[in-house]
């Protein structure tokens, strides 16, 4: 099967995964999720570092790899710590 | 230490793993935190997992980026208000989008130098690209919408399908002869269009359906992500991007379901606008309508002996933030000895779950805060309704006028509450632009001032003594 065809597979998989675990979530914590999904889309990092460590890659590639790393990292770092911080404040009844 | 492809292929799978149990976490606020955690300790094996691997050999560049975006983020994580959750969510989806172009064309400029492009490769370039522009470009104007930098009306002109329909067109076409030809001018364009379509898709949408654009631009940083690992042949990537993509994509739909509009309604209607006028003459144009106009001490009459209130915040309260004045008032409330509860609607707020952050935000137990469906059959039990700072979602006509805009649309049945109370800063109607029916029942009040004002005039009034 070709590469291209096997990514296909986990994509599609996957969505099912989403489908059914997105669901499962309570509406009153919608926006934590919004925050979370944000820290984890920040995934796009591994592509971000991927493109900055190669070594033949030139200073062009080097510098666009050096932004895509910056803007991921506040998307995993912002996202995660204000995702906590939200969630801190959801107490029970005391 | 060197990670082999496939210790590093097993390694994204564990983290991928953790990523669905992050997620799988928020099924309730009690295991919530924890799987936040899992997400985090995701995120670190999957970079530790990359930068060990064969292919990262410089690190200089990785570790200022690194390094500066985590200070950044955590400034940010820790200094914004909750009221602007929204505008920062929208900064980080743009972030996401900005990203996955970059990512895409640094790809594209390190294949072509080692000469390994191929068309299927550069169709998967592409597509990133085109999904990241748009998330970009969307999301710096819904983020000029929210941070009120850009006017929240929805911004209507002739020929504005047609435009889109256009530059969608020629932006396949640029990205075909991309595919087909490497040429470096078809990127360009093709690139710089999409940025152009962001922007031109979401200028027309309207503040109050913020909730639903939140929502899909959420989803389009998940396909953005999607398209990126296609790119690189990255399972995690594809994985992550399929999560957050179905994430957004269902959170859409939860919301266009909540005011019973199709999500092609959403995105081409324009629906609605920012209506502004004269406060000063609230009570004198109430009084024209047939409208009651109350003091603070009447509603403190009726809720003061209640056994049941129920609370229905909107934007309004957000805008004023009198979630911590409300805070104060429910507790004075309850320790009389009444039982008091909050309604929330879904598409309260600027995005999803808003006003439940509010309320968490001033210490409100999440046990009080409940759902439009499980909080729906209280209200005719209820003593008192007070609505702070909401409006569309509270009106009878979408039940009973099938000539209304808003007719069809799932609305928190405060109507039929023995009293109601309604905080409000003027007679403006919200924003559907329709009357609110329910301001002419028999048994409803309005009490025109700022909602912060009058919930912590609420609570002077209570701590002040009975009558």
């Amino acid at each position: 099967m070709p590469d291209t065809l096997v990514a296909l597979y986990v994509f599609v998989l996957a969505c099912f995964i989403g489908y059914y675990v997105i669901w499962g979530v309570t509406p009153s914590l919608h926006t934590p999720l919004v925050a979370l999904t944000n820290a984890i889309s920040g995934i796009i990092i591994v592509g971000a570092l991927l493109v900055t460590g190669l070594e033949e890659a030139s200073t062009t590639a080097q510098i666009m790899g050096f932004f895509a790393v910056l803007l991921a990292s506040i998307n995993v770092f912002g996202g995660f710590l204000v995702t906590n911080r939200m969630l801190a404040m959801f107490k029970k009844k005391k | 230490m060197q990670f082999s492809a496939n210790t590093q292929a097993l390694a994204y799978l564990v983290s991928a793993i953790l990523f669905i149990f992050a997620l799988k976490g928020l099924t309730h606020p009690s295991t919530a935190r924890r799987g936040n955690y899992y997400g985090m300790a995701g995120m670190a094996l999957a970079v530790i997992a990359t930068l060990l691997g064969a292919e990262v050999q410089s690190y200089g560049f990785i570790i200022a980026g690194v390094a500066a975006g985590a200070l950044i983020g955590a400034v940010l994580a820790s200094k914004v208000q909750m009221t602007a959750m929204p505008q920062l969510v929208a900064a980080l989806h743009s972030f996401v989008g900005m990203a996955a172009v970059l990512v895409a064309i640094g790809t594209y400029v390190n294949r072509a130098a080692a000469g390994t492009l191929n068309p299927v490769l550069m169709t998967e370039l592409a597509v990133g690209i085109v999904i990241g522009a748009i998330t970009f470009s969307g999301s710096v104007i819904a983020f000029g919408k929210l941070q009120g930098l850009i006017s929240g009306k929805p911004v209507v002109f002739k020929g504005q399908h047609i435009l889109n329909a256009l530059l969608g067109i020629v932006i396949i076409a640029f990205g075909a002869h991309f595919g087909m030809t490497e040429s470096v001018f078809s990127l360009t364009m093709m690139t710089l269009l999409a940025f152009v379509l962001g922007f031109t898709l979401i200028i027309p949408i309207g503040g109050a359906d913020m909730p639903v654009i939140i929502s899909m631009l959420n989803s389009y940083s998940g396909w953005a992500a999607a398209a990126t690992g296609f790119t690189l042949q990255n399972n995690l990537l594809i994985i992550v991007g399929a999560l957050v993509g179905f994430s957004g994509a269902i959170l859409s739909f939860i919301m266009c379901k909540a005011m019973n509009r199709s999500i092609i309604n959403v995105v081409f209607g324009g629906f609605g606008s920012d209506s502004a006028g004269g406060e000063s003459s609230a009570a004198a144009a109430a009084l024209e309508k047939g409208v009651r106009a109350a003091s603070v001490e009447d509603a403190i009459y009726w809720m003061e002996d209640a056994s049941k209130v129920i609370i229905i915040p909107g934007y309004g309260m957000a805008v004023a933030q009198a979630q911590h004045a409300l805070k104060e008032f429910m507790e004075l409330l309850i320790e009389r000895g009444v039982e008091v509860k909050f309604a929330i609607h879904p598409v309260a707020g600027r995005m999803p779950g808003h006003m439940n952050v509010l309320l968490a935000e001033a210490d409100i137990p999440y046990d009080h805060v409940l759902e439009m469906d499980e909080i729906n059959p209280e209200f005719p039990t209820a003593d008192v309704a007070l609505v702070v700072g909401a409006n569309d979602v509270t009106n009878p006509a979408a039940k009973t006028d099938s000539s209304s805009p808003i007719y069809g649309m799932p609305i928190l049945d405060v109507s039929k509450a023995k009293q109601i109370y309604v905080i409000k800063r003027s007679m403006n109607p919200g924003y559907a632009g329709v009357d609110n029916l329910l301001y002419y029942q028999d048994n409803c009040s309005l009490i025109f001032g700022d909602a912060k004002a009058v919930c912590e005039g609420l609570a002077g009034a209570l701590k002040g003594g009975g009558h």
